[in-house]
């Protein structure tokens, strides 16, 4: 991980719903290759962060810059070099594997010869070579949900955003996911990630805890757990919670 | 029966709370009733219409003078032998050309037999129809009143049939039958499939099942509402019909609003075989539009005569429930006739309503799929 | 299997384990190929009736009116079962009196854990004697997660049988017993202190500076048979059982680890799920 490297940076954003304000005063940076928890209650803000921060939403007021492009002006640059993945949406589940990986290509411009190539080495590093020509919906969820982080990152985008990727899996698949985000961890990818799961906050380089629409708590899983002297972030995440009640 | 109530209320809740359903229910009747009563107004007047005169001579003329003194046509172009008659119609300034034969007057006289073309331009063929069907009527009537005598004329169509019951020949009392039948079945048949499918859709089916409530109670609470609302809607359809359009009703308006009744049952119990078959709110919409919609629109004998249709779709149309009902109305409303001349319409709709509910308690599921 | 009266019983496993195809059926909403299913003595088949008036059930998704108040939810739900509100208020005021400020609320606009207590108090309506709560948690973050099992350990106080499930493993400790469920299958049923206590392996809790070059050292080190990530640390089991700590920390140490903790560990419901999943395939 390279700490002087920020690939997201985020000043004083604030994105009001009239008179509702779902992000207030927003500062963070995230750096290249890092792993990055981003946890929070149910409505806490973090969807409506994370919707911005892949453009896909203006804020009301403040700065960030995604992949070095700004989120205001520069929106389209945002989306080529982010990947994006979340449990409700990932492939496409009537299109097989390879149909899947060639429409994604299609979207991000990457060449057959390219596609091919990469294709080749995806299924062969997942083991799923034979099931190239099978259905998504076919497939176990495990199979599908390391598939659509594979295709998320395809296009080896700087940063790829993981919105609850590990939901409903049994613990052995869901740990194999994580040895996923560590290799692209590893390749340099950013890896932006929420999850209900507090065991997982601890795989992450660090974490930040929303509330209300605020960052409450931003720092290493080691940090935070001795800064609230806890035992773990699940103590952490309650003890932040019922403070800002 | 307090849990009956409970449903109705809750059912009442959900209709008021969506502005789309209330748009349905509540205005669309309104808007496609004027729409179709006021803007595609398919009565014929002062339609531009030419004349080739292949003779000149006072029957020619006065029979001109008789088509262009009915009001329908207006006099756009004469033409004279060799005038290129396509080249008129291209240009679209008349909708027909009437053309007399080579001797009219005199042919007729002495062979009893006398041509005339009707040429009319059948891109809109229903137009088309009336215009043929208008000028054949004026020019036979014409011979018959002022010649007594017994001739040929090409397109002798009898058009006293379509005239005898609606001699202002206006389109609108063909429209407020047939808008009825749409609205109603509109309204309770697609408006009650889509909300008993959107329960499955959402889960709360299945609440409902796992709860206490009988299957009927769910289904009459389903209802109801739709029942209410339909009938509501063939009064405000019927109203505006007489006191805007005036329509007459010339038979029991008890009678009519039982036969509406008897409509209903059955647009409703066919909007529930369709909920039981569809999973979601889309299927539910699509098989109502596709299979009931455009059927009762095309083939019911509302907007396209059904006597002019291929035989296969003639045959079909005795499926479409529409086609009954509209000849029920246009009995009572513009006949004033009784159940003696339309029993036979009614035992359909009754015998379609009783195999609709009969295939709808067989496929209804007290548990999931 | 069996459930006890007054029990809090769990299915643990992940999407696709079986667990929702159960509770249907025992809901009397699906019909077993199969075998046979009572709840307090009435057949799931023959008796379905009995049963719908003695159960309350909470489906996976949110299955209420979103274009109803919270007011009128509670209510329709309360004349479905052919009482009312103020009837058993006393079972559900725990509960609801938590809503109760934005009853006049459509249930659509709650937030997450609000609607969960909605769902809670409409399916606790009729006071009924078992109660079935399918993944009432999933999704729903650790705060409100941990409040809902609070709820949980109240009514069963009350003497309600719940049974409910949960693709959470932690979850599992908050049960009296569960079964735990893979591919329709179930592996285990049993306390969750005795599944734990079952777990005869030895487990090492390992860590160091960077996890994910741990995780691949030790998998690639012939002693290892399993090497998983827990929280900030790994869990660690030994081909066999004659493996010891400081194999694995010297072996480490040559890898050059630093800051190395190597040290034994009590297994949790998750390691126990972890092996019976290895012991399955």
């Amino acid at each position: 991980m390279n700490q002087q490297v920020p690939v997201i940076t985020v000043r004083n954003l604030v994105k009001k719903f009239g008179s509702f304000v779902a992000n207030d005063h927003l500062n963070f940076d995230v750096y290249q290759g890092e792993i990055f928890g981003f946890l929070g209650a149910n409505g806490a803000g973090k969807t409506t962060a994370m919707k911005i921060l892949c453009g896909l939403s203006s804020p009301t007021s403040g700065e960030a810059k995604v992949a070095g492009f700004d989120i205001y002006k520069e929106t389209e640059k945002v989306k080529r070099n982010i990947g994006y993945m979340s449990q409700k949406f990932s492939l496409y589940e009537d299109l097989t594997v390879a149909e899947n990986i060639r429409f994604f290509s299609g979207v991000y411009g990457i060449s057959p010869s390219d596609r091919k190539e990469k294709q080749q080495k995806l299924l062969k590093d997942l083991g799923l070579e034979s099931a190239k020509d099978s259905l998504i919906g076919s497939l176990p969820l495990g199979w599908k949900q390391k598939l659509a982080f594979s295709v998320a990152i395809f296009h080896d985008p700087k940063i790829v955003f993981l919105d609850e990727p590990t939901g409903g899996v049994d613990p052995i698949t869901r740990r194999k996911f994580w040895d996923l985000i560590y290799e692209a961890s590893d390749r340099g990818i950013t890896v932006f990630v929420t999850t209900h799961y507090m065991d997982e906050a601890e795989y992450c380089n660090r974490v930040s805890i929303m509330n209300a629409g605020r960052i409450e708590a931003l720092d290493t899983p080691e940090n935070l757990k001795k800064q609230y002297s806890a035992k773990n972030m699940d103590e952490v995440f309650l003890k932040i919670a019922r403070n800002t009640e | 029966m307090k849990q009956f109530i409970g449903f109705l209320k809750k059912e009442f809740l959900h209709i008021f709370r969506d502005p789309r359903t209330m748009m349905i229910i509540f205005l669309l009747p309104i808007v496609q009733l004027l729409l179709f009563g006021k803007v595609i107004n398919t009565d014929i007047q002062n339609s531009r219409i030419a004349i080739l005169y292949q003779s000149h001579d006072n029957t020619t003329r006065e029979i001109t003078s008789k088509l262009v003194s009915s009001g329908y046509f207006v006099l756009g172009e004469e033409l004279m032998p060799g005038d290129d008659v396509e080249d008129v119609f291209r240009k679209g300034k008349v909708k027909m050309v009437v053309t007399f034969g080579p001797e009219f007057e005199k042919s007729l006289e002495r062979d009893g037999k006398a041509e005339v073309q009707l040429l009319a331009d059948a891109s809109d063929p229903n137009t088309a129809r009336i215009l043929t069907n208008y000028a054949s009527g004026i020019i036979n009537d014409y011979v018959k009143k002022e010649k007594l005598q017994n001739l040929q004329l090409p397109n002798q169509i009898n058009t006293e049939v379509r005239m005898l019951y609606n001699e202002g020949l206006k389109s609108v009392y063909m429209f407020v039958p047939g808008i009825m039948a749409m609205i109603l079945m509109l309204i309770s048949a697609m408006m009650t499939s889509i909300s008993i499918s959107k329960e499955k859709e959402l889960g709360t089916m299945e609440v409902l099942l796992a709860s206490p409530l009988k299957p009927i109670q769910i289904v009459l609470g389903k209802v109801t509402p739709y029942l209410l609302l339909s009938f509501i809607n063939a009064l405000t359809i019927i109203l505006i019909g007489v006191f805007i359009f005036g329509v007459p009703i010339k038979g029991s308006f008890v009678f009519l609003m039982a036969e509406s009744f008897l409509f209903i049952m059955m647009a409703l119990s066919l909007g529930i075989l369709i909920s039981t078959i569809a999973p979601n709110q889309m299927v539910a919409m699509f098989i109502s539009v596709l299979a009931l919609m455009l059927p009762t629109i095309l083939l019911s004998g509302f907007m396209f005569p059904i006597e002019n249709m291929p035989l296969p779709l003639r045959i079909i149309s005795h499926a479409m429930p529409p086609r009954w009902f509209i000849v029920i109305i246009k009995n009572i409303m513009l006949k004033g006739t009784g159940i003696l001349f339309v029993w036979k319409e009614t035992l359909i709709l009754m015998f379609m309503t009783f195999v609709f509910i009969a295939l709808s308690i067989k496929n209804f599921k007290i548990r999931l799929e | 299997m069996e459930v006890q009266k007054g029990e809090l019983f769990g299915l643990i496993g992940p999407d696709g384990a079986g667990k929702t195809t159960l509770m249907r059926i025992l809901m009397t909403l699906l019909i077993q190929d199969k075998g046979m299913a009572t709840m307090n003595g009435f057949d799931v088949i023959k008796d379905y009736k009995k049963i719908r008036n003695m159960v309350g059930y909470m489906p996976g998704r949110f299955s209420l009116y979103q274009d109803l108040t919270v007011e009128e939810n509670l209510n329709f739900f309360a004349t479905v079962f052919k009482t009312t509100v103020s009837e058993n208020y006393d079972l559900i005021r725990d509960i609801y009196i938590q809503i109760e400020p934005f009853k006049k609320r459509l249930a659509g606009k709650l937030s997450g854990g609000m609607k969960q207590k909605l769902a809670l108090s409409c399916a606790l309506i009729h006071k009924p004697e078992i109660l079935i709560l399918d993944e009432p948690t999933t999704g729903v973050d650790a705060v409100s997660r941990k409040e809902f099992w609070e709820m949980l350990k109240n009514l069963q106080q009350k003497g309600i049988t719940i049974l409910v499930s949960t693709p959470y493993m932690d979850e599992a400790m908050l049960c009296n017993r569960v079964a735990l469920m893979q591919k329709g299958k179930v592996l285990d049923i049993d306390t969750p202190r005795n599944l734990v206590d079952g777990y005869t392996r030895k487990l090492y809790a390992i860590r160091s500076n960077d996890m994910h070059r741990l995780i691949l050292d030790l998998r690639s080190y012939e002693k290892t048979d399993s090497a998983y990530a827990f929280g900030q640390y790994l869990h660690v089991t030994g081909k066999d059982d004659e493996v010891e700590a400081t194999e694995f920390e010297n072996f480490l140490m040559r890898k050059n680890h630093q800051n190395l903790e190597v040290f034994d560990i009590q297994p949790t419901i998750e390691d126990v799920f972890m092996e019976l999943l290895g012991i399955e395939e």
